[in-house]
C-alpha cells in the first residue's frame, strides 16, 4: 500500500498545484481577499503532500519492497541500511521526486515565511511557483513514475553501483538539489515582480535570503561532490570539468552573480532589470543542469534521440518556463523605472564588474559543456571539450575577478574617489609583486600560473579583511562579516587549488612487502597485504606505514582493492592521511607477475584547503543570512549600516 | 548623466564583456575542441607533438605488456581502421582489460607513441564513455591485419 499512498499523494499535490495556480490567477485579476486567504494553506499542504510522497518512497527503499520496479532495479536486500536510504535518490525517478519535493517545499516556505512582499507580488510569486511545480509533477506522473509496480517481484534486486555506496555521496544529491531548486524561489519572485510590476528594492530584499540559502547549499553540494570525486575515484583530481560537474557549477556562478547584484538593488535600488535577468538565468541553469544529467544526453546524443521521452519533457518544461519568463520580461521591462545612478568608481560599479566577469565565466562553461552536444546532434561531429579548453578560457577571468576582489569591497556606494583606497591596494600590490618575483626566482620549475594564483590568493586573504579596518567591530553588522568571511574563503580555496596543482609530489612504483620509499618529506613502508571482508564486499588491503622524516611519528595508511557483490564490481579505495598543510593520498594497484605491488602515493600540499575554503564561503553566507533574519532587520534599518 | 544613459551604458558594458568572453571561448574552442581522437582520426590529422588530447578505442587483445619498472604498461588501442601504441605509467583502472573500451588523456611523443596520463575504462557494466558509443567494438576486436606491430 505504501507505493499506492505515495502515488496518490503525488497526484493530490499536482492537483493542488493546479488549484494554487488558478486561485492566485484569479486573486491577481479580482483582488478578492477571500482568495488570498486560501493561497497559503494550499501551498503548504501541497508541500506536505509531496514530502509525504517522497517519504513513502524512502520507506519502500528501506523495506526493500521488490514489487516496486524502481526498488528492484536499484536496491538489494543485502545492502547496508544507509545505502538503502541513499538508494532512494540514487536513480532517475527517485532523484526527480526529490527535486520536485524540494520545489514544493520551496513554495510552502514562501507561503510560511515571506511577509515582506505586497500581496499582489506575493500571489504572483506563488502562481509562478505552482506553474513550475505543476510541469514537474506532470513529468513525474506521466514520464517517470517512481511507484510503478512489477507483476512478479524478483528475489534480491539488482543493487546499487558500488561507486555510489559511499556516505559522502549519500548526502551529496539532497544538498545539491536544495541549492538547485532553491533558486526557483528567486525565479518565482522575479517573475512575480514582473507580473505585479513592482520591481523595487523591497523585492530584492525579499529575494536575498532565499537566494542566499540556495547558494549556501549549492556551495556545500559542489564542494561535497568535488571531495567525493577526489577520494572515491582514486585519480587524485578534485575537478574534472565533467559535464555533470559543470551542470552544478553553472547555477552556482549565476547565483553568485545574483547575490551581488541583489545587494545593489536592495541597498541602492539600482541594477533592477539586470538582477531580474540573473534570477531568471539562475534557475534556468538549474533546469539546464537537470536536463543534462537526467536526460541521458551526456552518455550519448544518439541514446537520447532513440528514447527522447524524458529528456524532451524536461527540455520542453525548461523552454516553457524560461521562454515564458523572458517574454514577460521583454513586455514589462519598459515599465520598470531605471535605477538610481552611480559613479564609475563606486561599489555598484565594482559589483557590475563582478557580475560581468562571472557571467563571462558562465558563458564559457556553458559553451564548453553544450558545444559537443550541438556538434554531435546537428553536425554529427564527435567532439570532446576537455580541461584544456576550460582552464585556458576561464583562468584569465578568475584572476581578473580576484584582482577586482581586492579593491571592490573597499569602495563606497554611489561614488568614491580612487585615492581613498589606492594606498592600501598599492601597498598590497607591491608586496604581491615582490613575493611573486621571489617565488619565480627560487622555484623556477613551478608553472607561473600556479605561482600567480598563490600570490593573488595571499593578497586576497589580506584584502578580504580590509573592509573591517576603521570600523567599530562590535557595531559592524553581521552581513559585513559574512561578506568578509566569504571573500576570505575564496582566498583559502584558491590557495588550495593553486598549491595542489603546482606543488604536488608523486610516488609511483612497484614495491615488495618491506620496501621503504620516500615521497615529499615522508618515508612510506609497505608492511603487509592482507584480505579483509566487509558487509557486501571483500578486499585486498595494503598496510602502509608512514613516518614523517622529521617528527618520527608513525601512521598507517590502508588503501584497498574492493570487490563488491550485487552487482559484482571492483573498485579502488584510496587511503588518506590528513595534515594541516596537505594530504597524503595512497592508491593500491595490481600485483605484478614478479610478486611486487603497484603503489601510487601523492603528497598534495594544502589540498584540503579547497574544501575548507568552500565551507568558509558557505559559513560567510550563513552569517550574512543570520544577519538578515527578522529580529535584527528592524534594528539595522535605524542605524543604516550601508551609509 | 541620466538614469536612462546609465542603463544604456551598463547594457553596452555587459554586451562588450560577453562578446570578449565569447571571443576567448571560441578561440579556445578552435584550439582545443578537437580534443577527442580515435586511432583513425589521429592518423588522418596532423596532431602536434605534446598537445593535450584524448584518445579512445578498444584495447587490442593480447597487446598489453608490462615494462620492467612494474608500473608502466604498453598496449595498442584500435578502432576499425587504425591502431595506436599507448604507454601509460600508473595504476590501471579496475575495468581496464583487453578487448574493452578505453579513453586515455595524454599526448603524442616524438616517436608517435601516445603517452597517457590517465586512463578511463568503463565505469561499470552499464556505462560506456560517451566517445566510445559509436565505435563498433566487435569490428575493432576482430581486426586481423595489424598496422602497428
Amino acid at each position: 500500500m505504501t507505493a499506492e499512498a505515495g502515488l496518490i499523494a503525488l497526484w493530490l499535490a499536482a492537483a493542488l498545484a493546479l488549484l494554487q495556480f488558478t486561485v492566485s490567477f484569479f486573486y491577481i485579476r479580482t483582488k478578492d481577499e477571500n482568495l488570498l486567504a486560501i493561497i497559503n494553506p494550499i501551498a503548504i499542504v501541497q508541500g506536505l503532500l509531496c514530502l509525504l510522497s517522497f517519504t513513502m518512497l524512502i520507506l519502500l527503499f528501506l523495506d526493500t519492497d521488490l514489487s516496486v520496479l524502481l526498488v528492484a532495479q536499484n536496491s538489494h536486500i543485502d545492502k547496508p541500511w544507509i545505502f538503502k536510504l541513499a538508494g532512494t535518490w540514487g536513480n532517475h525517478e527517485g532523484s526527480m521526486l526529490l527535486w520536485v519535493s524540494v520545489l514544493a517545499l520551496c513554495g510552502a516556505a514562501i507561503a510560511l515565511f515571506e511577509k515582506r512582499l505586497d500581496q499582489t507580488t506575493f500571489a504572483a510569486t506563488l502562481l509562478v511557483q505552482a506553474f513550475v511545480s505543476f510541469g514537474f509533477y506532470a513529468f513525474l506522473l506521466f514520464a517517470s513514475n517512481p511507484f510503478e509496480r512489477l507483476n512478479s517481484a524478483p528475489k534480491e534486486g539488482a543493487g546499487l553501483n558500488p561507486l555510489l555506496q559511499d556516505i559522502g555521496l549519500a548526502f551529496h544529491p539532497p544538498t545539491l538539489y536544495i541549492g538547485y531548486v532553491g533558486l526557483s524561489i528567486a525565479f518565482s519572485l522575479a517573475v512575480g515582480g514582473l507580473i505585479s510590476g513592482k520591481i523595487n528594492s523591497a523585492l530584492a530584499r525579499a529575494m536575498r535570503p532565499w537566494a542566499l540559502l540556495a547558494w549556501i547549499f549549492l556551495t556545500l553540494g559542489i564542494a561535497a561532490g568535488s571531495y567525493w570525486a577526489y577520494y572515491e575515484l582514486g585519480w587524485g583530481g578534485w575537478w574534472f570539468w565533467d559535464p555533470v560537474e559543470n551542470a552544478s557549477l553553472m547555477p552556482w556562478i549565476a547565483a553568485t552573480a545574483l547575490l551581488h547584484s541583489i545587494a545593489v538593488m536592495a541597498t541602492r535600488d539600482a541594477l533592477r532589470s539586470w538582477t531580474i535577468i540573473l534570477a531568471l538565468v539562475g534557475f534556468a541553469m538549474s533546469m539546464a543542469g537537470t536536463f543534462l544529467v537526467r536526460s541521458g544526453i551526456l552518455t550519448s546524443v544518439h541514446a537520447f534521440a532513440v528514447d527522447p521521452e524524458r529528456g524532451a519533457f524536461i527540455l520542453a518544461l525548461m523552454i516553457i518556463n524560461v521562454a515564458g519568463a523572458l517574454l514577460l520580461y521583454a513586455l514589462r521591462i519598459n515599465q520598470v523605472r531605471q535605477g538610481k545612478i552611480f559613479n564609475l568608481i563606486s561599489r555598484e560599479a565594482a559589483i557590475v564588474g563582478n557580475n560581468i566577469i562571472l557571467v563571462s565565466i558562465l558563458a564559457i562553461v556553458f559553451l564548453g559543456t553544450l558545444f559537443p552536444l550541438f556538434a554531435e546532434g546537428f553536425a554529427d561531429q564527435k567532439i570532446s571539450v576537455g580541461p584544456p579548453y576550460f582552464n585556458k578560457a576561464t583562468i584569465p577571468f578568475i584572476f581578473l575577478l580576484m584582482i577586482l576582489l581586492w579593491a571592490g569591497p573597499l569602495l563606497r556606494w554611489r561614488q568614491d574617489n580612487a585615492e581613498r583606497i589606492s594606498k592600501k591596494i598599492i601597498i598590497l600590490a607591491i608586496f604581491a609583486t615582490i613575493i611573486l618575483s621571489i617565488l619565480v626566482i627560487i622555484l623556477p620549475n613551478i608553472p607561473i600560473l600556479s605561482m600567480l594564483a598563490i600570490v593573488l590568493s595571499l593578497g586576497l586573504a589580506v584584502a578580504s579583511f580590509l573592509p573591517l579596518m576603521g570600523r567599530k567591530l562590535m557595531r559592524t553588522p553581521l552581513p559585513i562579516y559574512g561578506m568578509v568571511i566569504a571573500h576570505f574563503g575564496i582566498a583559502v580555496c584558491a590557495f588550495g587549488m593553486a598549491s595542489e596543482s603546482g606543488f604536488s609530489k608523486q610516488l609511483l612504483k612497484s614495491v615488495d612487502i618491506g620496501d621503504t620509499e620516500t615521497v615529499a618529506n615522508f618515508d612510506v613502508t609497505l608492511k603487509d597485504i592482507r584480505p579483509i571482508i566487509g558487509e557486501n564486499w571483500v578486499a585486498t588491503q595494503a598496510i602502509i606505514e608512514v613516518s614523517d622524516s622529521r617528527s618520527k611519528e608513525f601512521e598507517t595508511l590502508k588503501p584497498e582493492q574492493r570487490l563488491f557483490f550485487n552487482p559484482n564490481q571492483e573498485t579502488s579505495e584510496a587511503a588518506l592521511m590528513t595534515r594541516w598543510n596537505g594530504q597524503l593520498y595512497a592508491v593500491l594497484g595490481k600485483k605484478n607477475e614478479d610478486g611486487k605491488w603497484q603503489l601510487r602515493i601523492w603528497w598534495k600540499p594544502f589540498v584540503t584547503w579547497i574544501w575548507f575554503g568552500a565551507i568558509i564561503i558557505a559559513l560567510g553566507g550563513l552569517i550574512s543570512l543570520i544577519g538578515r533574519s527578522k529580529p535584527r532587520r528592524k534594528k539595522r534599518e535605524e542605524v543604516n549600516p550601508w551609509a | 548623466m541620466k538614469p536612462k544613459h546609465q542603463r544604456l551604458l551598463l547594457a553596452l558594458t555587459a554586451v562588450i564583456g560577453l562578446l570578449v568572453a565569447s571571443l576567448i571561448a571560441i578561440n579556445a574552442l578552435s584550439d582545443e575542441a578537437s580534443y577527442f581522437y580515435t586511432p583513425a582520426t589521429l592518423h588522418d590529422q596532423d596532431v602536434a607533438i605534446g598537445k593535450a588530447i584524448r584518445l579512445g578505442g578498444m584495447v587490442k587483445q593480447g597487446s598489453i605488456s608490462s615494462a620492467r619498472d612494474g608500473v608502466t604498461i604498453n598496449f595498442i588501442v584500435q578502432d576499425k581502421d587504425q591502431q595506436q601504441m599507448v604507454r601509460y605509467t600508473g595504476v590501471t583502472p579496475n575495468l581496464f582489460v583487453e578487448g574493452s573500451g578505453v579513453v586515455a588523456d595524454g599526448r603524442l611523443d616524438q616517436n608517435g607513441v601516445f603517452i597517457a596520463d590517465t586512463l578511463l575504462a568503463k565505469h561499470d557494466e552499464n556505462y560506456v564513455p560517451r566517445e566510445l558509443q559509436d565505435i563498433d567494438m566487435r569490428d575493432a576486436q576482430n581486426l586481423e591485419k595489424s598496422v602497428v606491430q
